[in-house]
């Protein structure tokens, strides 16, 4: 890089304009990335957090894909599971948005209807219980700070506080959990009368299976179909939407910096073609060169990257504390910044693999 | 002999057919000699050069450079003998412009894989020898054209190369700096025992050559006497 090293120096200004869009990239990803992590925590951080590997779900008639919207699973159906060979646990476990009132303060929370005792069930101040239910920590301070022993109402529900604890959201709402059969008498989301008929026992069945067991054969008998729990969260309507979009935009990000990258490298490859061709003609190795070329490149969009890295990782702390979902760890600050510069270098390589066809003769003659 | 070129045929596309850049060319330079290449434009000297450079290969015929028969080699070994064997002065000097004079020269070490650091003083005396010694830290654009020249040809000579090729080196420089560079080239072959190739199209250089041949229509006729 002897002769990249002080292209760099002398060309500062070009190259730190180009650094300069990778920084403004970067700490677009930075950000963007930290944000999609929090929206999808406060989507599904309670289904991540269930002691299982799969979800078993109603089987959708025809060839709709499952739903934790319309799924609603029986008791005969976690029988099957409970029973079924390979399975260390299976629990039902009735998820419904409702509205908790205490006071005057409402909020919309997800009940999560569990088997009290049950491994699905948190252990804090007891566990929920046959009127007694335990607030994640957001649902509590949403409906005015309610602590052990508060009292709020769920539909026709009067509940007891047990305990607060815990963070997990699901659908962007803070998790109540519930005795299964005070959960029941809420109702299945969109049924009506279900709790009434007791044809409906819960929404899903939360499954702890070992590598050998035949799901399928499971799925077949109780009338399911089952998924792992990281699939299963497209099973989530919002989750699935809200992360699709933002996924797509951090793509687009990372394909436009991959594309400016490349157009820089190409405009300057071509400006230094004669220099390319007058190393060449002095002996230089066309693969000194691509690693020459190259290597600037990785210079620019790691101190790029770095910079806008390092932004981003500034304004995530100060806005993470807040109301913003932000996520700040390795995933959303230091992969989405090797990934620009893989892509970076990938866009550079590209362009600057025209190296490869300058043409040493024309060193011979030319005037620069 | 350091440089041998017999019997080179170089031919290039020219509508539907072929038109003859060297016709059975033949130079033999020794070492530590001088050999003048006059002739017109397009009379095939830059052809020479660029065969005599391995940046082309002749039609037929052979290139030995340093003993080393270049029809044999490959790209990258050719690439190889231009760094270690081949000096080449070019016609406009042709320095990168983000390199001061003396990195100009410590670039040729690097291509070498030598560390340039270790290199640094010879490549001060280079410039020393070329009367740049106080120019070292300039970057091109604050020389002027003869002093661009002089690192061009003190480049050349940085990896010690056995064959120097010079092309029209005067071609922008006034009478009277055109006059010092080719004494510095002549002086410089006899000092360094290359073998040197200066092709030019003004007779008034012959006089620093020990041989002379003369190009036409990329026919290398017989020697003249040097002027």
């Amino acid at each position: 890089m002897f002769v990249a090293w002080r292209d760099l120096r002398f060309a500062k200004g070009r190259f730190a304009l180009m650094g300069s869009v990778v920084v403004l990239v970067t700490l677009l990803v930075g950000l963007l990335s930290g944000l999609t992590a929090g929206l999808a925590r406060e989507n599904v951080s309670a289904v991540t957090g269930l002691p299982a590997s799969h979800v078993a779900f109603a089987a959708p008639p025809g060839q709709q894909e499952v739903s934790f919207t319309r799924s609603r699973v029986t008791e005969e159906a976690w029988r099957v599971w409970r029973d079924a060979p390979g399975v260390r646990s299976a629990d039902p476990l009735g998820i419904r948005t409702a509205d908790a009132a205490a006071g005057e303060r409402t909020a919309a929370v997800s009940v999560f209807g569990v088997e009290p005792g049950g491994p699905l069930a948190p252990a804090a101040g007891g566990g929920p219980g046959p009127g007694r239910v335990v607030l994640t920590e957001r649902a509590a301070e949403e409906l005015g700070g309610l602590t052990a022993g508060s009292r709020l109402a769920i539909g026709p529900l009067e509940l007891t506080v047990a305990a607060v604890a815990g963070t997990a959201a699901y659908s962007h709402t803070p998790v109540v959990w519930a005795d299964l059969d005070d959960w029941q008498r809420l109702g299945s989301p969109g049924s009506g009368s279900d709790a009434a008929s007791g044809a409906t026992a819960a929404t899903v069945i939360a499954v702890d299976a070992t590598d050998g067991a035949d799901l399928a054969a499971a799925d077949r008998a109780a009338g399911t179909e089952t998924q792992t729990v990281a699939d299963a969260l497209g099973a989530i309507g919002s989750y699935r939407s809200e992360n699709g979009s933002l996924q797509l935009m951090r793509g687009f990000l990372f394909a436009i910096s991959a594309l400016v990258t490349g157009a820089f490298f190409t405009v300057w490859t071509i400006q230094r073609s004669g220099d390319v061709a007058v190393l060449k003609a002095l002996g230089a190795s066309t693969p000194y060169l691509l690693r020459d070329a190259l290597g600037q490149a990785v210079v620019m969009l790691a101190l790029g990257t770095g910079l806008g890295t390092a932004l981003a990782a500034g304004l995530g702390a100060l806005i993470s504390g807040g109301d913003v979902p932000f996520v700040l760890d390795a995933g959303t600050v230091l992969v989405p910044a090797a990934v620009m510069i893989v892509l970076g270098a990938l866009g550079a390589a590209l362009s600057i693999r025209r190296i490869t066809a300058v043409d040493p003769l024309t060193a011979l003659g030319s005037a620069r | 002999m350091t440089l041998l070129v017999h019997d080179a045929t170089l031919t290039y596309p020219d509508g539907e057919g072929r038109l003859t850049a060297l016709d059975a060319v033949a130079l033999e330079v020794p070492a530590g000699t001088l050999t003048a290449v006059v002739g017109p434009s397009g009379s095939g000297k830059s052809s020479l050069l660029a065969v005599a450079a391995t940046l082309v290969t002749p039609d037929c015929g052979r290139v030995v450079v340093a003993g080393r028969d270049t029809a044999r080699l490959t790209p990258a070994e050719k690439s190889a003998l231009r760094r270690e064997e081949i000096g080449i002065v070019f016609q406009q000097p042709n320095l990168l412009p983000s390199l001061t004079a003396a990195e100009q020269l410590l670039a040729m070490a690097h291509l070498s894989g030598r560390p340039p650091r270790a290199l640094r003083r010879r490549a001060l005396e280079l410039l020393d020898a070329v009367g740049l010694a106080d120019k070292a830290d300039k970057r091109p654009h604050e020389l002027s054209g003869g002093q661009r020249q002089r690192v061009n040809i003190a480049r050349a000579l940085m990896n010690e190369p056995s064959v120097l090729l010079v092309d029209e080196p005067t071609s922008a420089l006034d009478h009277e700096r055109g006059a010092a560079v080719l004494d510095l080239l002549a002086a410089l072959t006899r000092e360094r025992s290359t073998a040197t190739v200066l092709v030019t199209h003004d007779r008034t250089h012959l006089e620093r050559a020990d041989r002379t041949a003369v190009m036409a229509d990329g026919r290398l006729t017989e020697p003249l006497p040097a002027a």
